[in-house]
């Protein structure tokens, strides 16, 4: 098989991958749309409590950092090893700091009493429990994928450095960030703009 | 026959590159990843049956005292997760699919080889995490294989773990279905268009489109299952705000487009083997090769017929109801195709052909008795009871598990190089389908007299037929172990088969039974259909 047929196969396969990724968030979107149809005032309330301004600047520094890999990506296609780490780091980084500022959201609405179990939820309309469920369970989620796109990104940053990184596998990570990227773009209104 | 050149070379299951244990292990030869799933399979076939037979033993008044009623009910979920999980939806795809799929294509291996061994290591640990839920601690799952909620997030039995096994599984049929839909579109030898491709290949693509598209719904499920006991999230949980019948919805987008793929494959299996022992073109190729597709589609859209009862709106039943009559076109066609293509065929009879036989005529009734509680005042009545456990049998193991068997016994030569005794496979046969539709054939009548399924005791005027169905398990149990043994049998003792032993024509019989490693010396020029079969007789 030729480079570049291992290349085209490569990227059909990726594909392939990101599609049953989405469908694994759409069984969440669905359970999201059911419920929300059913306590529109309860979700409405409960994403009062939301911290916008947070979800705002993780937006902007997860789109960063989806411009970072696409630019790294093409770094390497041109050959400049060392502008494509660069880039690759800084993608690091900017993921660190999306987990970091969702640690600290996280960490709020548990000391708020607003997660699953919690005494204080207990006592909130159905509804705002469902919304705070769900809240846990797709940023959550979103979160361990965010992981394991660092863990990639580590991946090919260590590749870049030892010179062994092939663009089309920088590439399929890329795609795999933009994917993480973009639901968090549905997240977004979903659950901060929801008030 | 075996030409001199064939007969030099080292067969797949002698490969000087891998030896040993570690050889296997190890291997990314897409036909020893085959093997490894059928030697697995076939031992979880054997477990799961197991314990059916006991099912069936303890509607006996005899055996009554043999389980307890939280016993039978893990027995229950038991058989049902192993043979649908480990059995019948991977079953044709991973094995057949697997060591046929390059070669009927004419390609050297799968896409992605390393990906291929990952999904056989992931449908290992699912199925070691599934069985140890038998074992360990809270004691064995007790839900039946659909996990409904509310009940599987408050009973104290393993489910989680049990969950969680099957989440690995799907991770396996995901991969595995990437890998054959890449495969079938970039590694085709020259000339191989798909309107070339064999039938059993189209039955593969289609059916990995619905393990790409559907599974994830089916994982992302069973996380909310396993958060919902753990955390306690409450999407499920009516206590909290959450819906049931949303987990139900959920449940079936997958597991109805399941089931076809676990009949669309064997489709394709029965449309190789019939074309062989006609010594004819397949009637309505094309028709065949659609209709695969179509099932896939459709088939995708009828996943509330499962929830008549549950409290859906009446305009969703209807809807639902019009669309499941509607699958049942595309299967006519691939039936009325079938029989076509026996029409005035120069008929061999083997013991593939007797299976592929059984498999048209038990798949019908598993179809027709589909249609017929796909109608929504029959349902109401049917719901729950032992008809639906006798038609999934119908349709999964009448259809689906004979079309494996048949596969098998027509791939057998090939896969192993060896011929088994026709004899025996006659032999097992008889007790095979007369137990079947003794078995079966009474679950649907006592379903009709209102047999509850799943129920541990049973009233007095059911008994005579629980009787007469468990005599049909013990014929069925008897046929399937003469086969397997045969089988066994003929893996250490058998003939040499010769390349082709059954005069077919596809590229997998122009190569040396076993298949070298590298499968073909030079990668085959396509300039025909597949099914372009000599003048005269073989």
């Amino acid at each position: 098989m030729s480079e570049e047929h291992d290349a085209f196969a490569g990227r059909l396969g990726m594909w392939l991958f990101l599609a049953t990724e989405v469908v694994l968030f759409g069984g969440l979107f669905i359970a999201y749309a059911v419920l929300r149809n059913r306590y529109p005032a309860d979700f409405h309330r409960a994403g009062a409590a939301m911290e916008v301004a947070l979800g705002l600047t993780n937006t902007v520094v997860l789109l960063t950092s989806s411009l970072t890999v696409a630019l790294a990506t093409d770094a390497l296609r041109r050959g400049l090893r060392l502008r494509a780490q660069g880039f690759l780091a800084a993608s690091l980084g900017l993921g660190l700091v999306f987990l970091g500022i969702k640690g600290f959201e996280w960490a709020a609405k548990f000391h708020h009493g607003l997660y699953p179990k919690a005494a204080h939820l207990a006592t909130l309309p159905q509804g705002e429990q469902v919304f705070f469920g769900l809240y846990f369970t797709m940023t959550g989620l979103h979160a361990v994928h965010v992981l394991a796109g660092l863990a990639l990104l580590a991946a090919m940053l260590a590749m870049a450095r030892r010179g062994t990184l092939r663009a089309i596998v920088l590439e399929n990570a890329g795609l795999y960030w933009h994917l993480v990227d973009i639901i968090w773009i549905f997240l977004l209104p979903l659950f901060y703009l929801a008030a | 026959m075996n030409s001199p050149a064939e007969a030099s070379q080292a067969s797949y299951l002698a490969d000087p590159s891998g030896k040993g244990l570690r050889g296997w292990l190890l291997t990314v030869d897409h036909k020893r990843i085959g093997v490894l799933y059928l030697l697995a399979m076939m031992s979880f076939f054997v477990v799961a049956m197991s314990l059916g037979f006991l099912m069936r033993l303890v509607q006996l008044t005899a055996f009554k005292g043999l389980v307890s009623a939280q016993t039978y009910n893990a027995l229950f979920t038991v058989h049902g997760v192993i043979m649908i999980f480990l059995f019948v939806i991977p079953g044709l795809p991973a094995v057949f699919g697997n060591f046929l799929l390059p070669i009927l294509i004419g390609a050297r291996d799968v896409a992605f080889p390393r990906l291929n061994l990952a999904s056989w290591y992931f449908f290992m640990a699912g199925a070691l995490v599934a069985l140890a839920s038998l074992f360990l601690g809270g004691g064995a799952p007790d839900t039946g294989w659909t996990f409904y909620v509310p009940f599987s997030v408050r009973t104290t039995t393993n489910v989680s773990l049990a969950v969680f096994g099957v989440f690995l599984l799907g991770f396996s049929s995901m991969l595995t279905g990437i890998n054959f839909i890449t495969t079938t579109h970039r590694l085709r030898a020259p000339g191989m268009t798909f309107f070339r491709l064999p039938l059993f290949v189209w039955g593969l693509y289609a059916s990995a489109w619905v393990q790409v598209l559907a599974t994830p719904i089916l994982a992302i499920t069973l996380v909310l299952v396993i958060l919902e006991r753990l955390f306690g999230v409450g999407i499920f949980d009516p206590s909290r705000g959450g819906d049931p019948l949303l987990y139900q919805h959920l449940f079936w987008i997958y597991s109805h487009p399941a089931v076809y793929i676990m009949i669309v494959p064997a489709m394709g299996a029965i449309s190789e083997i019939l074309p062989t022992f006609a010594q004819r073109t397949v009637f309505g190729y094309k028709a065949i090769a659609y209709s695969s597709l179509a099932i896939a589609g459709v088939g995708s859209l009828v996943w509330g017929h499962h929830m008549f009862t549950s409290g859906m709106s009446d305009a969703a039943n209807v809807i639902f109801s019009l669309l499941t009559m509607v699958v049942a076109i595309p299967s006519a066609i691939k039936v009325f195709n079938w029989v076509s293509t026996l029409y005035r065929g120069a008929i061999d009879f083997q013991p593939p052909l007797l299976f592929a036989l059984t498999f048209i005529v038990l798949f019908c009734i598993g179809g027709l008795t589909g249609v017929i509680q796909g109608a929504l005042s029959v349902n109401i009545h049917l719901h729950d009871t032992y008809w639906i456990v006798g038609h999934f049998h119908y349709v999964m193991f009448g259809g689906a598990a004979f079309g494996f068997f048949a596969a098998l016994l027509y791939w057998f030569p090939k896969m192993f190089g060896r011929m088994y005794s026709r004899a025996w496979i006659y032999a097992s046969w008889f007790p095979i389908f007369i137990g079947f539709n003794m078995l079966y054939g009474g679950m649907l009548v006592l379903g009709v007299m209102g047999m509850p399924r799943r129920y541990y005791a049973h009233l007095p005027r059911f008994h005579a037929m629980h009787v007469e169905v468990t005599v049909g398990s013990w014929l069925l149990v008897l046929g399937l172990l003469i086969y397997l043994g045969t089988l066994v049998y003929a893996l250490f003792r058998g003939e040499r088969a010769g390349s082709n032993p059954w005069h077919g024509v596809t590229l997998e019989w122009r190569i040396a039974s076993p298949p070298p490693p590298d499968n073909f010396a030079e990668l085959p020029v396509i300039t025909t259909g597949p099914y372009v079969f000599p003048e005269g007789p073989p």
